[in-house]
């Protein structure tokens, strides 16, 4: 299936594509057909950069369970990093934390 | 040599006038399985939402060496002109899909090509597969056709979710308007579209009087036909692309 869900958002960082380091304007994420991953569904992400040509992109195509293992990783490097350098209160990363780990994907055919 | 092809890049003039890349292959020689003089129909392959990829390249060629011409605009060239398909298709994407009405014009502009060519019949067919089957359907209410082929398409009769920010609609007020025969092609553990879906648009198609044949595979999902994805399945595949040949034999002509 196609699915077409597609989130976006603004991004601010770099990137490194196949040209080298670029900045980053925007990011997408979505769960379809990815074009290397050998699974059916991915959850993908792109970051990118359009002002900068479509291939101002760094693509990841992640299994369901690493993208779950992604959340989890993000969350809880920003339960330990103190607020004053992130803006994020650890406390806080600490609970999606633990709804994080409540996230264990099935195995899909 | 026989049963040759010639196959390559062109430029055709889309909707709006806006010039894109299409991938075209031709039959070469006079002994193609088609008749009526050296002439043939032509199809034209509406890629999926991955992208003008290898892949829909292939089956633009497979058409060739079956006796058609066919051709395979890339509908994401206006999102990134000149980049790797990956790379447009998530331009596109990003930019909230193929717009319904710059499908229609890209592929109107396709099947004039192939009715241009000196060797055409005037017979052209669409086929596309996962978006691509929608696209199909929604070019035969709308574009010129012989018939029309949908494998697997999904959000015929639904759409995504508004906050998918997709521009994907319905076809169901469209669907008075189809003026071609259907073949349609699914799977039975396909979710998008569902059985239910599926049975739904059957019966809708009965209802407006409209011909169409429907084969639905078990044991097989969505794309059973991507040779280069774990979704293959050999037998619906196989079963499939047979189907396919014989439906467009009897509406293209010849018998290929």
């Amino acid at each position: 299936m196609c699915t077409y869900v597609t989130e976006q958002a603004p991004a601010r960082g770099s990137g490194k594509g196949a040209a080298g380091w670029f900045p980053l304007t925007g990011l997408a994420v979505y769960f379809d057909h990815p074009v290397h991953a050998e699974d059916g569904h991915t959850l993908n992400i792109d970051f990118a950069n359009p002002t900068r040509g479509a291939s101002s992109r760094v693509a990841v195509e992640l299994s369901a369970a690493t993208a779950v293992d992604l959340v989890q990783a993000i969350a809880k490097v920003f339960a330990q990093v103190p607020a004053d350098l992130t803006g994020v209160d650890p406390e806080q990363a600490a609970r999606l934390l633990e709804a994080a780990r409540a996230l264990v994907p099935e195995p899909v055919s | 040599m026989r049963n040759g092809l010639q196959a390559g890049t062109v430029t055709l003039k889309g909707a709006d006038g806006a010039e894109i890349e299409a991938y075209a292959a031709y039959p070469v020689d006079g002994d193609s399985p088609t008749t009526q003089a050296g002439k043939h129909g032509g199809v034209v392959v509406i890629h999926h939402m991955p992208g003008y990829d290898e892949a829909s390249k292939e089956i633009v060629r497979k058409f060739a060496s079956w006796g058609w011409s066919a051709i395979c605009p890339n509908l994401h060239f206006r999102d990134a002109p000149g980049a790797d398909s990956d790379d447009a298709a998530a331009a596109s994407r990003a930019a909230g899909g193929v717009p319904d009405d710059r499908l229609i014009g890209d592929v109107a502009a396709a099947a004039t090509y192939l009715r241009e060519q000196s060797d055409s019949n005037g017979k052209v067919a669409t086929i596309g597969f996962c978006s691509g089957g929608r696209q199909s359907v929604l070019a035969g209410t709308a574009v010129p056709l012989e018939a029309v082929v949908d494998c697997y398409g999904a959000f015929v009769l639904s759409r995504p979710a508004p906050e998918s920010g997709m521009s994907v609609t319905s076809l169901e007020d469209r669907l008075p308007n189809l003026a071609a025969p259907v073949l349609g092609l699914f799977g039975a553990e396909d979710q998008y579209p569902a059985p239910e879906e599926v049975a739904r648009l059957d019966a809708m198609l009965t209802e407006l009087g409209k011909e169409h044949e429907f084969h639905t595979f078990e044991d097989a999902g969505h794309a059973f036909f991507a040779v280069d994805r774990p979704a293959y399945r050999q037998p619906a595949a196989a079963e499939g692309w047979r189907l396919v040949r014989e439906f467009l034999g009897r509406h293209l002509g010849g018998d290929a």
